[in-house]
């Protein structure tokens, strides 16, 4: 019997604390198995945020940090200036990266520094129970908004790619889902391409997954995966929108 | 030797694998686990032609998948 699959080494044997059937879990393995196959788990730095992915640190078997809220873009400008031939990243949610620390993703992108940004979009605060998000989509019923997101008030859903593919110099700028299989093979080629082009020198990579949050969107895993591509993949759409280096056609 | 191994400790029976298996040969088991769960667990193995997809897709990395070498 040979083994087709089994738990990256870049994963730590600690039990993920995620509710069932959270998607951190199948991202947090992407990104080990990336660090796998580029041989770079001596070299890896983390930085996990605030929100449900703060305990990321225990997850994985290599250096981690972990940042004030909002701030990881920015701690990991520090690590990556201080010890050039470390491999950075930040692993942050869109309460932590699309509402209070807006300013230190765009500068960080805007200043090209060679890190890498692994964003989970569900579109809700998951850790504090629930709340509107700027993710949220415009009727979409959380704990602060009840009656439905409304764009008067409110504002519409922010698409962070997008802002951040407008800038010059990011190196590459890609969203994608692992709501199912196929999407799932891609989430994994994008996180492995933006740590290769960390791994070369190229620049600042940037990697959105639109994701689920099935607690505090009152779904079953499987009902949310569906709900998902129905709702949040036409406002989200999937796709590359900065590839400077032509790394995906490589 | 099985195809299919799951660590009964790390499945929170969120039922994903299930959901997505294109054979759809997995299912819940009958006992529980300290959690408190009834885990995923594989009905028919011999029908198993080892994709993996349910370990990709499983969120808490609790599978674990063999094929026989011919």
């Amino acid at each position: 019997m040979k083994q087709v699959f089994k738990r990256p080494e870049s994963l730590s044997k600690t039990p993920f604390h995620y509710c069932p059937g959270c998607d951190h879990g199948v991202v947090h393995r992407l990104v080990g198995e990336a660090i796998d196959e580029l041989e770079l788990k001596n070299r890896a730095i983390g930085v996990a945020p605030v929100g449900c992915s703060v305990f990321a640190y225990d997850y994985f078997d290599f250096d981690f940090n972990q940042a004030p809220h909002g701030r990881a873009p920015a701690v990991a400008t520090g690590i990556k200036r201080t010890r050039p031939d470390a491999i950075v990243f930040t692993y942050q949610g869109d309460g932590d990266l699309a509402a209070i620390g807006t300013a230190e993703i765009i500068h960080a992108a805007n200043r090209g520094e060679n890190i890498t940004v692994i964003f989970i979009n569900n579109a809700i605060y998951g850790m504090t129970g629930g709340q509107m998000a700027p993710t949220t989509l415009i009727g979409m019923k959380t704990a602060t908004s009840p009656y439905g997101r409304d764009a008067s008030t409110a504002g519409n859903p922010i698409r962070m790619s997008e802002i951040i593919a407008t800038l010059e110099s990011p190196a590459y700028v890609t969203r994608v889902a692992v709501n199912n299989p196929a999407n799932l093979m891609k989430a994994k080629k994008a996180i492995y391409n933006a740590f290769k082009l960390q791994k070369e020198g190229k620049g600042f990579s940037f990697v959105e997954v639109v994701s689920i949050c099935p607690t505090n969107w009152g779904k079953k895993p499987a009902d949310s995966h569906k709900w998902l591509a129905e709702n949040m993949l036409p406002v989200f759409p999937p796709g590359t929108f900065k590839d400077v280096h032509g790394v995906e056609k490589a | 030797m099985s195809k299919w191994v799951i660590n009964e400790n790390l499945c929170k029976g969120c039922g994903i694998c299930i959901a997505r298996c294109p054979l759809k040969i997995l299912g819940f088991a009958d006992h529980l686990t300290p959690k408190g769960i009834h885990p995923a667990t594989i009905l028919n193995e011999e029908k198993c032609t080892s994709c993996a997809i349910c370990a990709r897709s499983c969120p808490d990395v609790a599978i674990e998948i063999f094929k026989e070498e011919k």
